[in-house]
Parts: structure tokens; sequence; C-alpha cells
């Protein structure tokens, strides 16, 4: 991959822990499964985010965090496009997966979200749908060939930790689960679609302590096989779960740099008044 | 001192809130057990399988009447449901223009136009340009009426539909037309089901908008171009005749097109909560 493409600066020091494995030769840029570049984001005339350039590094887990309108859940959705349900939403800059722009003019929007897939605030299983299909919903609904129903249904659903507390009960409706089952749900029918990024806007926030709990243990196992983008308004959320974090602050991206420097000795003065809790 | 008065503003608003539910259940309950009353002993085994008796002889059945309307409320539907959740679809879906606006306040206004202007406009449209009155004209003037309600119920309970599972499923990668019919007409279900039902129990009890369009006829017919019997239509036409007889059988048709609107409804109620109720 060209390095020409990524010449612009990258921000801060982005060190990935345990990177003794990587091949030391390659530039870590052969890593970045996204990128966002000088990224500006409008509803109308209002600049929701203001110039953002941001890597988001593969089969890691990046965090975005920063106070309520600051930008974070836009910025996520303009990485699968979910941002164009709003009318009047205008994009400027690139955004780029495997160093190819989503927003160029050849990229379906459509197939992009089966490639870059998404979890939201609020669990929202399908509520006329069993548990079953409700993990089948996307291979059914694309056309997607796959083998036997209830064995691909098991395989998903243990790779969310669901299987043992619902496999009696496949065909209820996935809306009869708890709220945090009903989260895994819906992270099992993202990666159902084996999905190469899974972004995930602030999952857990209608969740208890110990279903929270959960789902980061799940978000931890499946930063093995995803690239993982979390929005999330808890900052001890994104010191556990997350590998990257970016701060963002009014539309901008303040600092970003891999978790633990972020937390323990951050550059910029907004950050450090964030994370230590003056404001936010 | 205060919670006692607390207790009686409290029961005097409950009581009064009892009493006007009672009195608007009395008219429905009364008219119930009215056209029970009535049409029970006009109803047999030939009311139902016979056709009307000539003039002047007693017997005789609804036979062709009670076909009729179900010929004419199946017209009806035939088109009125498809163009109305259709036209529902795409208000909910994409009715925020002008044009979106424009189409709602004509389905507002054209769901308080009185029926018979609608079985005028069927007569001129269809009647006068077949040149005779047919179970079409009569379909279609029925159809025409229920396309309002279910274009308007239909927008609103797509409405209903919470945007996060439009969202969820756009998220997974499935095109929009594909999210609106298998995931938010498919959640919407139970509630068109129920909105449509309503419009066709209205529809099948219209007598004013057939007067002139299917006319209605003592014989046996279930031609499309040709004038049809409808229950409401014989109701109409034996309630203001002279005999006894046909009395003692428009109270049983009544009875009998208030059982059959009835039915159509629980019908549609249980096929459809079946599939929503697994929530």
């Amino acid at each position: 991959m060209s390095t020409a493409r990524f010449r612009q600066s990258r921000p801060m020091q982005s060190v990935g822990r345990g990177s003794g494995e990587q091949r030391a030769t390659e530039m870590s840029d052969a890593n970045e499964k996204m990128r966002a570049e000088g990224l500006r984001l409008y509803f109308g005339k209002f600049a929701a985010i203001k110039g953002v350039t941001l890597p988001i590094v593969a089969e890691k887990v990046t965090a975005i965090i920063g106070p309520s309108g600051c930008g974070k859940s836009t910025f996520i959705r303009s990485l699968n496009r979910m941002h164009e349900l709003v009318p009047g939403a205008n994009i400027e800059g690139r955004v780029l997966l495997d160093g190819a722009d989503i927003y160029a003019p050849g990229m379906d929007p459509v197939r992009l979200r089966r490639r870059v897939g998404m979890v939201f605030q609020k669990p929202n299983p399908f509520p006329t749908m069993s548990i079953r299909e409700n993990v089948l919903a996307g291979l059914r609904l694309n056309r997607i060939p796959f083998g036997d129903a209830h064995d691909v249904a098991e395989r998903v659903l243990k790779k969310v930790a669901l299987w043992d507390e619902v496999k009696d009960v496949l065909d209820r409706s996935g809306a009869s689960l708890s709220g945090g089952q009903q989260q895994r749900l819906c992270i099992a029918r993202a990666i159902a679609l084996e999905p190469e990024v899974l972004l995930m806007d602030e999952p857990c926030s209608a969740l208890d302590p110990i279903a929270t709990a959960k789902v980061e243990e799940l978000i931890h196992e499946l930063a093995d096989r995803y690239t993982i983008a979390i929005v999330t308004h808890s900052m001890q959320q994104a010191a556990r779960v997350s590998d990257y974090t970016a701060f963002f602050y009014l539309g901008e991206l303040v600092e970003y740099s891999d978790t633990n420097s972020l937390f323990t000795k951050p550059n910029d003065s907004r950050t450090e008044d964030y994370i230590t809790g003056r404001f936010g | 001192m205060a919670y006692l008065q607390r207790k009686a503003v409290d029961y005097l608003a409950r009581g009064l809130c009892v009493t006007a539910t009672v009195v608007a259940i009395i008219p429905l309950v009364s008219v119930l057990y009215y056209v029970a009353r009535a049409g029970v002993g006009g109803l047999s085994w030939d009311f139902f399988t016979n056709l009307p008796a000539p003039v002047g002889e007693t017997g005789g059945g609804m036979k062709n009447a009670i076909v009729g309307t179900l010929i004419l409320v199946g017209l009806a539907c035939s088109f009125g449901i498809p163009l109305g959740v259709l036209a529902g679809i795409y208000l909910s879906e994409f009715g925020d223009s002008k044009f979106g606006r424009a189409v709602r306040f004509a389905a507002d206004v054209m769901s308080g136009v009185p029926s018979i202007a609608v079985g005028i406009f069927a007569y001129t449209l269809i009647v006068l340009s077949m040149r005779r009155f047919s179970a079409l004209a009569g379909g279609f003037a029925l159809g025409v009426l229920m396309l309002p309600t279910i274009t308007r119920t239909t927008e609103e309970l797509l409405r209903l539909v919470p945007a996060t599972l439009r969202e969820a499923a756009l998220a997974l990668g499935v095109p929009k037309w594909k999210v609106i019919l298998r995931i938010v007409l498919v959640t919407a279900a139970p509630g068109i089901a129920t909105g449509v039902m309503l419009a066709v129990a209205r529809v099948a009890g219209e007598t004013a908008p057939l007067l002139f369009t299917a006319l209605g006829t003592r014989l046996w017919s279930t031609a499309l171009d040709q004038p049809i019997g409808a229950l409401s239509v014989q109701i109409y036409t034996y309630a203001v005749s002279g005999y006894d007889d046909w009395h003692r059988q428009a109270s049983a048709a009544a009875l009998v097109l208030v059982a059959l609107v009835l039915v159509l409804n629980i019908g549609a109620r249980i096929t459809f909560r079946a599939r929503g109720e697994s929530r």
C-alpha cells in the first residue's frame, strides 16, 4: 500500500500495544483498516464534524470518547454512511476502507454496510422474528447462502456467548430476552454477516453493570478477529476495552493515541480536563 | 380533610367517566340486541340457500344478496387494499414533500365525503360509460370509499414502527425497499390488518353508493358486468315495503350482515395476532 496516500500527518503517536509481533519494517499504516481524512460533516448549515483525520487500526478496538454533542456518534455513523438517513446531511473529505474511498461515486452504501456492520445504543432485535431468525436476518434478507440454519445460529450465538442462555428458546421472540441478552443478540446479528469492521454506538448505555461487563468481555474477544470502533461516554469503558482512544470535542478530534497514553499522560489540556472530570 | 376531599374528587371524576362510558355503550348494545331479536326469527336454512320468492309469495331467501355482498366487498378489496396500503407506504416513507402533504390532505378530505357522492362518482365514471349497472361499478364505489381509511391507517401504523428497527436492518446492508417490505410492513401488519378490517366493515354495510351502481337484483347473478344483489340494498328494499314477511326477512338480513362483519373482523384479528404476538 502506498504510503503517499497517508502522508498527511498522523495524529500523535500510535504505537500499538504488543507491537513486538508486528513486522517491524512495515509502516503501521498498513494496519489501518479504515481512515477518515479531513472529514467534515454538515447537517444543513450546522457543522457536526470539523475536519477529522483518524485511523481505525485493523483488529484492534478504537474507542471514541467525548461529551454529548461532540460529534462522536455522527462520526462513527459516517464510517458506514448511516448518517445519510438524516435529510440534509453533507460530507466533505474522505473515508477510506482498505484504501478505497467509501464516498466514491461507485461505492454502494448498501454493500458497504455489509462490510462495516453496526450495533446501536438501544438493543433493537426485530420483534416479529424469533431469536434464531434474528441471528440469520442479515443473511436471509441479503440472500446470502448459508448452510443449516440451526448450525449457523449456534455458531454465531456461541461467538457472542449467548448460546447457553438461549439454546432452548430459539423460537421465542428476540424481544423476550433481557436488555443485555438483546444487545448480544444484536451483536450476533451483525457478525453473522462476517463484517470486516464492527461499529458500536454506545452499545452499553442502556444496560445494567452486569450486562455491560458481559458485552465488554465480548468486545474484547471479538477484537481478535474484527476491527472495532466503539463510541462510549464512559471513560472507564474506553479504558477497559480499547487499544486506541480518540477524544472528540465540539466536532473536532482533540487527541488520538493508544489508550494507555491518552489516559495517563494526555497531551492536550482539554483531554486532561475531560478525563479528570472537570467537564462533560 | 384534604384527604377526604381528594378522595371525593377522585370518586366524582371516576364516576363521571364510568357513566359516560355506559351511556356511550347503550346505543351500541341496544342496536345489536334489537337486530338480533328481530332478525333471529327470520333466519332459517332457506334464508341462506334460496333466492327471493316472487312478489306476493312468502318464503324464499337471500342467497343472491349474501353472495352479492361478498362479491362486491371482494371487488372493493381487490383494488382498495393494495392501492391504499401502497399509498400509505408512500406517505410514511417518502411523503415529506409537497406532493406527500397534498395527498395526505386529499385523503383526509376524501374520508369525509358522503358515500352517496362517491356513488355518483362511480355512476358517472363506470355506469354511464358501460351503459348499464354492474357489480363492477358497485365494487369500485366501495373500493374508493375504503381508500382514504386504509391509506391513512397504513401511514400512521408504519410511522409507529421505531426508527431503530429501520436502522438495524439498513445497517445489515439491506436495501431500503426490502427494509420497508420485510421489516417495517411486517412489524406493522397486525395494526394495518385491523385498520383494513374496519374499512371493510364500514363499506360492507354501505347502501347509498350501491343504489345506482350495483343496483341490486332479486335474481341470481354473479356476473361482474351485470347488476348484482347486496344485503344492504335488499334490506333497504324490503324494509320500506308493505309486506310483513319482507320486514321479517329484512331484519334477518341485517343480522346476517352484522354477523358477517363480525366474523371478518375476528378472523382477521386472530390471523394476524398469531404472528404479531410472538413478542
